[in-house]
């Protein structure tokens, strides 16, 4: 069976394991470095990307993480986990510590604050004609990406990105590493929990 | 084309999902916040005075000054949430139009109106609301609460009463998935509150938002414990500057928060913290006194 670890430091990662074992797959807890064996992919999810980056260090975390999404596990951050996973982060950030995995630049709070947390509709083509009803906390942007990064979805309300200062750009994949700035794992939509367990299933690694 | 919804109920009720397995700290000042964020706090919440400093001073406590809570919303980049008197929807409008992230309606502050709360359902921010039992959570629920906190007693560094009122939210809870349904509306009838919402809760076998604790959190041990008897995570008010070391108290409480099911991590974050906060025992409170028994 399908096993996908869940980083379960800090915020909703009880949603993305009961999303994950609503399809058939087995979840994971990840707390420790122990927890990491065995895994065919792992999801970093929504809460506090400076919490979750400060308990990861503290417990020796990072480097199993960055060896492991190094070495081919395929891993899904949605909102503080997209953070967690940019290359490149604007100056709210500087100094935290991240895993660096994905050729993007991402700005924190890019909306705002939760007064400015919104729901939307999206296209997302690789997930088939009907778009998918997005929630955003308090959520980021990507301001950028590199050559080998691919745009699954752009924000199509004017009003939304004229608040982020033009950027439009909120789910990302990188060969077997999605980013989203939104929570498909708040709603009972889970074609995106699909897709990444495809993702997860195809490339077959398996962490020892 | 798509146009964005800001501030209905599923975006005000997400923004706490996010602050599960979490630590909440109150804060005085823009360098407490910084040390809060420093020790891993996922929010802080902006007031003028630690529950056990307004507990020792008396007096009516009102909101905070709004200069102390954009100057605190300044200095971190972590949510921020403050305190509104219960029934004080002005003090919440203002609140809100500071762009905090989530208002607490609270029982620490001395209360603007004794038969009604702020009806939640007008704002477009998420409220949080303090519970001794189910009925009082659903009834806050029913007013629009995006989240709901036990009571405890605040400031007293004493964990017995916030105990209480969990184990008597998760008690009501499980009674209400286990009784027959022809008991559900009598059931409903006694908590309080509605129905509809007793039914919803029956069929999630929990809340429909998150529960966090709170009221007299003052070690890393009493955070665990409230972890284990169910709450999503954690609010801290005077127990981490009210410590001997507040960033190593506050670094403590958040490890044992995440790792709250590990006794060994556990017995290594408790120890060498120094003082604790000094506790109060609850029967040395006057009755009048007592914060929890503030709202219905």
């Amino acid at each position: 069976m399908t096993r996908i670890g869940v980083l379960a430091l800090q915020g909703d990662f009880r949603e993305h394991m009961r999303a994950v074992e609503r399809l058939g797959a087995e979840a994971r807890a990840v707390r420790l470095p122990k927890d990491l064996a065995g895994l065919d992919g792992l999801i970093i999810p929504g809460g506090e990307s400076t919490v979750m980056g400060k308990l990861m260090v503290e417990y020796q975390l990072d480097q199993p993480l960055r060896d492991a999404i190094h070495a081919g596990l395929p891993t899904w951050g949605t909102c503080a986990g997209l953070i967690l996973l940019a290359r490149e982060t604007d100056n709210a950030l500087l100094g935290q510590p991240l895993l660096a995995a994905m050729d993007i630049r991402v700005c924190r709070n890019a909306f705002g604050g939760q007064r400015e947390s919104f729901e939307t509709e999206l296209d997302v083509p690789a997930l088939g004609e009907e778009p998918l009803h997005t929630v955003f906390i308090r959520g980021p942007i990507v301001e950028s990406v590199g050559p080998g990064v691919e745009v699954l979805a752009r924000l199509n309300s004017p009003r939304l990105i004229a608040a982020t200062g033009g950027f439009d750009i909120v789910a990302v994949r990188q060969g077997t590493l999605l980013g989203t700035a939104f929570h498909p794992e708040v709603t009972d939509d889970l074609r995106f929990h699909e897709y990444f367990l495809a993702i997860a299933r195809e490339a077959g690694v398996g962490v020892s | 084309m798509a146009e964005a919804q800001t501030g209905a109920l599923r975006v005000k009720r997400n923004f706490p999902e996010m602050l599960k397995g979490g630590v909440i700290m109150d804060v005085v000042n823009a360098e407490q916040a910084r040390i809060a964020e420093e020790a891993g706090a996922s929010a802080v919440m902006a007031l003028e005075r630690v529950p056990a400093d307004i507990r020792a001073q008396g007096g009516v406590a009102r909101m905070s000054d709004p200069e102390l809570i954009l100057a605190i919303k300044e200095a971190v980049t972590i949510p921020v949430m403050a305190k509104c008197r219960i029934g004080h929807f002005v003090e919440a409008e203002i609140l809100q139009s500071l762009g905090i992230d989530c208002i607490d309606e609270s029982e620490v502050l001395t209360p603007a109106d004794e038969a009604y709360h702020v009806n939640k359902h007008q704002f477009t921010i998420p409220f949080v609301c303090g519970a001794r039992d189910l009925g009082e959570a659903m009834r806050r629920i029913g007013e629009g609460a995006a989240m709901i906190r036990s009571k405890g007693e605040a400031g007293t560094g004493n964990i017995v009463e916030a105990v209480r009122h969990l184990r008597a939210i998760t008690d009501g809870i499980r009674k209400l998935t286990i009784i027959p349904e022809e008991e559900l509306m009598t059931e409903a009838k006694n908590l309080g509150a509605s129905y509809e919402l007793a039914r919803e809760i029956r069929e999630l076998g929990r809340l429909p938002v998150v529960l966090f604790c709170a009221g007299g959190v003052a070690t890393p041990a009493d955070a665990a414990l409230v972890m284990r008897l169910g709450a999503d995570g954690v609010f801290v008010g005077s127990g981490i500057f009210k410590s001997a070391d507040p960033l190593r108290m506050g670094k403590a409480i958040v490890r044992a928060t995440t790792h709250y099911q590990d006794p060994a991590i556990l017995a290594e974050v408790s120890r060498g913290l120094g003082e604790p906060m000094r506790g109060v025992e609850i029967k040395a409170i006057p009755e009048r006194e007592l914060m929890a028994a503030r709202g219905w």
